[in-house]
């Protein structure tokens, strides 16, 4: 908070009664912006703005400048739907969860069943991560901990096949929600990604609609190579959403601003734990805010 | 938009071409745009201004020969520079222990687990130890039976105990296995935990406390942005680790990190992570790595060209 308000002070009394921003002002601005991950581009591409406005609506007070960083900011991020497509036909709702190694799609997946449960939704998970040491068991427990029921097959089998009997059982079973997990994978594997587009194009065979969801999870702490994953996985899926974890530490994130921005996919959650219950719905204000307070 | 740095230069040092020396004037431009492309490179942007001040000491400092371009001799000084900041040759693990303790430690997900599996491998294979796996993750679900899987992948024997919730304990018991089985090297696999966790900083710091570890590594992944530098620090802080370990370098990040990391804590980095299996490993050259951050290579090649 003290960061925050002495970095808006400064800010305004930078601005104060004039129509350009000094230079020592935009430096911290831009300090700000790239020790979050916002990366230069998209800082510049704001700080352009901010001139822009200043110079537009001169004599700005504290507030009012408060407000349009705020505002230019949450501008580049994706408008974001916090619901299901509720369209019956549309049933079993099928979320593909993708994304490189170690960033927490097992985990996510975990708490987004107890979200869509404690929704009185039904669940079930796929677990289409065959070859990731453990990773099996490691959704195995998850499904027990939040009492949903899982699809699997033995290691090393063909993740299409268990997310194609995974989807075929919810189908059987009328279950609402399917979430698919998969093992991770960097982006720049052309056999892996292909193997993400077979998976999809498997899951079509029984419901055509799926996925209703591609979910590419992105670690908080992840610098400017973010925006080569969003761009590969979303080449190979069409990624509709993305979830950004471990906001819980001291990385903030804010690489998710330009690829929101620059591909037009909505930050969907945020992970802030390692709980079952440490998912949140995305929100653009508090995201920004947690730029200013350190 | 350029997409490295040595296009970011080639183009930046057409301003200083022609000048024939170089001015505090003239390299201004050529500065920035290295600190942009280092600050895209996900190096912390407090290190890249450090770094480029450097630079432009070094630079104004030299007298140009005249065989070399101005621009040229900036290119070569910025690699020098980055090169030298990341320390010398590889340097190797304190194998020295009746058993060699060494203790992961690191973020959630970073690849502590795998690495200690290939480390394992590596001592085994090139090394000729008998080495020991700790399960010392008692938190993340399947951590205990991931460390299993990866154990009979190398044929590495992997002590854990189920019940034991505290890893103080199970390493301990693991170190008077290890004595008395005849391993050299114990391994002791972690949980992942956030540097502003006290509750957790503090179990890692016990185990560290306890089992007086010959070597501490801090595992860390590749592509982490601009909060590489207070991870690092605040592991650091708790634990003096000895040497840094980076992963997932098979992607296509600059790891611009390392540079963060080794300037932050002045700790060696001593391997790197190139892949899932247990054979991806590789020991730590800070020149390949310097040309990694540049751009892959293309900067030796632009030098090479004058
Ligand atoms: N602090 C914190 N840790 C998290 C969060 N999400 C996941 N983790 C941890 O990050 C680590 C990796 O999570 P996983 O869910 O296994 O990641 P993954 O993407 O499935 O990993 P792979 O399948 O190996 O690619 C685990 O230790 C999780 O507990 C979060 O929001 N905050
Ligand atoms: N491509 C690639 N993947 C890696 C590398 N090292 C680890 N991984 C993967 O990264 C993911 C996380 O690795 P783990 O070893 O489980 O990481 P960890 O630090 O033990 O994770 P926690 O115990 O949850 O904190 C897994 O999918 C690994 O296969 C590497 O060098 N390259
Ligand atoms: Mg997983
Ligand atoms: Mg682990």
């Amino acid at each position: 908070e003290k960061t925050k308000s002495s970095f808006l002070n400064k800010l305004s009394k930078a601005v104060a009664g004039k129509s350009k921003v000094d230079a020592a002002v935009l430096d911290d601005l831009e300090e700000v912006l790239i020790s979050s991950d916002v990366g230069v581009a998209t800082t510049i591409k704001i700080i352009d703005r901010i001139e822009d406005r200043v110079a537009k609506d001169k004599y700005l007070g504290t507030e009012e400048l408060n407000k349009i960083l705020r505002e230019e900011i949450a501008s580049l991020l994706a408008e974001n739907e916090h619901k299901l497509d509720d369209d019956d036909e549309k049933k079993p709702y099928v979320i593909m969860v993708v994304g490189v190694n170690g960033v927490g799609k097992t985990t996510t997946i975990g708490k987004l069943a107890t979200l869509f449960k404690n929704q009185g939704l039904s669940v079930v998970l796929g677990a289409a991560d065959t070859f990731r040491a453990a990773a099996v068991e490691q959704l195995d427990i998850w499904s027990k901990r939040v009492e949903v029921p899982i699809v699997k097959q033995k290691m090393g089998s063909d993740p299409a096949s268990v997310a194609y009997d995974t989807v075929q059982s919810a189908v059987k079973k009328n279950v609402d929600v399917v979430l698919i997990d998969t093992a991770g994978r960097l982006h720049n594997k052309v056999n892996l990604m292909n193997e993400l587009t077979k998976i999809k194009r498997v899951m079509q065979k029984v419901v055509k609609h799926a996925p209703n969801e591609v979910l590419l999870v992105l670690d908080g702490s992840t610098g400017q190579n973010a925006f080569e994953q969003a761009k590969q996985f979303t080449a190979a899926t069409e990624v509709t959403s993305l979830a950004v974890t471990k906001l819980d530490g001291t990385a903030k994130g804010g690489v998710v601003i330009g690829i929101s921005d620059q591909f037009k996919v909505p930050v969907k959650y945020i992970g802030i734990g390692e709980k079952a219950t440490d998912l949140q719905l995305f929100d653009k204000q508090v995201f920004v805010d947690s730029f200013f307070s350190q | 938009m350029f997409d490295n740095l040595s296009d970011k230069l080639d183009n930046a040092l057409h301003l200083l071409k022609g000048h024939g020396q170089i001015t505090e004037v003239n390299v201004a431009e050529t500065l920035k745009e290295v600190r942009r492309a280092l600050v895209d490179a996900d190096v912390n942007y407090k290190i890249a201004k450090t770094f480029t001040d450097t630079v432009k000491e070094k630079a104004l400092g030299q007298n140009v020969l005249k065989t070399l371009k101005p621009g040229d001799l900036m290119v070569k000084i910025v690699k020098d520079e980055l090169t030298e900041l990341m320390g010398g040759d590889a340097e190797g693990l304190d194998l020295s222990g009746h058993p060699s303790i060494i203790l992961m430690s690191g973020l959630q997900g970073s690849g502590k687990t795998t690495f200690s599996g290939k480390l394992a491998n590596f001592l085994k294979k090139k090394k000729a130890k008998n080495p020991l796996l700790v399960a010392g993750d008692v938190y993340r679900p399947a951590a205990i039976d991931q460390l299993h899987v990866v154990g009979e992948q190398i044929d590495v024997e992997v002590f854990s105990d189920k019940e034991e919730k505290n890893p103080v304990k199970i390493s301990e018991r693991a170190i008077a296995h290890a004595k008395s089985n005849g391993f050299d090297v114990v391994i002791i696999d972690t949980a992942g935990r956030l540097a502003i966790d006290e509750v957790l900083m503090k179990e890692i710091s016990s185990i560290h406390h306890t089992v007086k570890p010959n070597e501490t590594l801090f595992v860390v992944d590749a592509m982490t942005g601009q909060d590489a530098v207070n991870t690092a620090k605040a592991f650091n802080d708790v634990l003096d680790y000895d040497g840094v370990v980076l992963t997932k370098l098979d992607g296509d990040t600059r790891g611009g990190a390392a540079i963060s990391i080794k300037s932050v804590v002045d700790k060696p980095l001593k391997f790197i992570g190139t892949g899932e299996k247990m054979e991806a490993l590789d020991v730590f050259h800070p020149s390949r790595m310097a040309d990694r951050i540049l751009g892959m290579g293309d900067v030796v090649s632009l030098v090479e060209r004058a």
